[in-house]
């Protein structure tokens, strides 16, 4: 602590200056550190979420894989939970959810590129500021308004076009879908597009190359694990969304990767269990949190590829 | 070997190979543009359908004070909409707190280590679970485990979870972009850390916050798949106990304790209905929905457009 001059230094301590500024600095550090404190309980609760995932669906499910083989789980092919002879094949909700994710990713990432290209190459500057906001308001739809936009105007629609297509499908969801992880599948692209340095493109002009050639042998190479990315968390997505397929893709467990079935994915089963007044202790209820366990382990598999490919693309520029 | 190759291509070639290239350069615009066309006529058709569904609803003022009801002409919504007020307030008061807590602490105070690369990773990895396991998360542990209930609480919590990733990585983002020189001058003046982040940062990152915290919400209302999995009921033909009361302390929290219904699983539930009737009513419910969530994205856009204005 510095010493005052005698001559500014007061006569009565008591009332000195420096005495309150003492207290009021020891004051304000107890609330720095007791903001400090509180800031770090606030980032920790993020962990504290993931823990209580992970511990919510493995105790809730362990008395499911007591009474269900881990064998029979992932080879029987029928999923019959709340029958008399109880079938748990959980490859029957998997079909499911693969055929439509694929379905979302097959109409995704062609148009995601295209987009991402369009935006990152061609696109002037002020069009690509007023082209994102609009996708961003197609990311802000609710999902259980593209359910009922699917059951009850693109199924019949797609039904003018395809004859044998149920009322209940996976086709009509998995391209809805599609278009709906648009966005995010684009912008991520075009982040990745974007990020590769200019440099690059110039020497890619410089040899004579045409927009088109600079895009597709230029950037796409270079921003490849970012792009890889973008569809990896675009697939994670489809495999996670939920109420579009519990609308529209119909409710019943069904072994089967033809699009034009209809057919319940890991999502809707939960939802239609959900639904449903389960005993607490049924094996009906524990098979719902088997089956997000396998829902979670799929997204999670995927989120971290994802996560690693990014990070991999910021670094290397 | 260059010298070679030029003087074989004569300018004529020249010139078509240009005109090949601006060819490729038109095709490939088109089909980005049109990709962006077919995108934005399926957000055209959603809100059009959804209207031309509705309307019949929509301009009946009985659906908008009216309760759930057997008969589709006479339900309403107005359970659904307070309801979603209600839990939107809860999910507000815990998510802003939580995730800007969050994210100060990662920008601001966070060491570089291991264990901040682990919380990083996991708000990253939280982003991507899929809504439906947050309403197993509650309810195995808010619901058979804490025993909270269906009820508001229990939605507004488990919502608040949901989003808590948007609001930390929207709040560092806007804290990011707070140059080093206001806190360099705010410690210059004397204050301490906490001074500095509570005093200049936090208000210079005010507004970045605000569009990350409104687009978080946007997409809670929407959310259905997390509060259908702790079995809210769908049939509440009542309101909640109003927060507010004439005598003091003028404020309860019974509310809180509540059954509810949302905007999306009333939705949901008239959707799922085989009679075409319901339907009217689910498409204007989602009318309702989008305009919910539409008008707060809608403000968030505007808002991060206005921002970097500001900023340059």
């Amino acid at each position: 602590m510095p010493t005052l001059p005698s001559s500014l230094s007061p006569s009565d301590p008591a009332r000195s200056p420096l005495r309150a500024s003492e207290s009021f600095l020891h004051r304000r550090a107890l609330w720095g550190s007791f903001a400090g404190g509180c800031l770090l309980i606030a980032a920790a609760s993020s962990v504290f979420v993931t823990l209580g995932i992970v511990y919510v669906l493995v105790t809730e499910s362990m008395g499911f894989f007591a009474q269900v083989s881990l064998l029979d789980f992932l080879t029987d092919t029928q999923w019959t939970p709340v029958f008399e002879n109880a079938h748990f094949g959980v490859m029957t909700l998997v079909s499911a959810t693969v055929t439509v994710a694929g379905i979302a990713l097959a109409v995704s990432i062609p148009a995601g590129l295209a987009l991402a290209i369009y935006l990152s190459e061609y696109a002037r500057r002020e069009v690509r500021e007023t082209v994102k906001p609009c996708l961003e308001l197609l990311e802000g739809v609710p999902t259980v308004v593209y359910g009922y936009f699917t059951l009850l105007f693109f199924t019949p629609l797609l039904q003018t076009f395809i004859p044998g297509l149920e009322g209940f499908n996976m086709l009509g969801p998995g391209m809805v879908m599609g278009i709906m992880i648009l966005p995010y599948t684009a912008s991520v692209s075009e982040d990745a597009m974007r990020a590769v340095p200019a440099g690059l493109r110039e020497a890619g002009y410089a040899l004579g190359y045409s927009r088109f050639r600079v895009a597709m042998r230029v950037v796409v190479p270079a921003a490849f694990s970012g792009i890889t990315a973008a569809f990896i968390l675009g697939m994670s997505r489809a495999v996670g969304e939920t109420m579009v397929v519990a609308i529209a893709a119909g409710q019943n467990p069904n072994f089967s990767f033809n699009p034009t079935e209809g057919a319940a994915t890991i999502t809707a089963y939960i939802v239609q269990m959900a639904m449903g007044d389960l005993p607490h202790d049924s094996i009906a209820y524990q098979s719902v949190f088997a089956a997000g366990i396998v829902l979670f382990v799929i997204t999670l598999t995927f989120n971290l590829i994802g996560f690693f490919l990014r990070r991999r693309f910021k670094e290397v520029y | 070997m260059v010298k070679a190759d030029v003087s074989q291509v004569s300018l004529p070639d020249l010139a078509g190979i240009v005109d090949a290239n601006r060819r490729t350069d038109l095709v490939m615009a088109g089909i980005g543009i049109s990709v962006l066309l077919i995108a934005m006529s399926l957000l055209a058709a959603v809100v059009i359908d959804l209207i031309v569904g509705g309307w019949p609803r929509l301009i009946n003022p009985d659906f908008y004070l009216n309760f759930p009801s057997r008969h589709p002409l006479q339900a309403g919504i107005v359970s659904a909409w307070v309801g979603t007020i209600l839990v939107m307030l809860v999910t507000a008061g815990i998510a802003i707190p939580l995730g800007v807590g969050a994210g100060v602490y990662l920008e601001e105070y966070a060491a570089r280590n291991w264990i901040t690369d682990f919380i990083e990773i996991n708000v990253s990895n939280l982003a991507g679970v899929p809504s439906i396991i947050y309403g197993l998360l509650a309810l195995g542990l808010f619901i058979h485990g804490f025993g909270l209930g269906e009820t508001i609480l229990t939605a507004g919590l488990v919502l608040a979870l949901l989003i808590l990733p948007v609001i930390i990585v929207s709040t560092r983002e806007a804290i990011r972009g707070i140059p080093l020189d206001l806190r360099e001058a705010a410690y210059g003046l004397g204050a301490d850390k906490w001074q500095t982040v509570r005093l200049y940062v936090l208000p210079a990152a005010r507004s970045g916050i605000l569009t990350g915290t409104i687009v978080g919400l946007a997409r809670a209302i929407g959310e259905a798949a997390p509060v259908i999995t702790i079995g809210a009921l769908t049939f509440i033909a009542f309101l909640p106990p109003s927060p507010l009361q004439a005598s003091p302390p003028f404020i309860n929290f019974e509310w809180l304790e509540s059954p509810f219904t949302i905007m999306p699983i009333q939705m949901f539930n008239w959707v799922s209905r085989p009679q075409a009737e319901f339907h009217i009513n689910a498409a204007a419910a989602g009318v309702i929905l989008m305009v919910m969530t539409l008008a707060m994205n809608g403000v968030a856009i505007w808002l991060r457009y206005h921002l970097r204005r500001q900023v340059r």
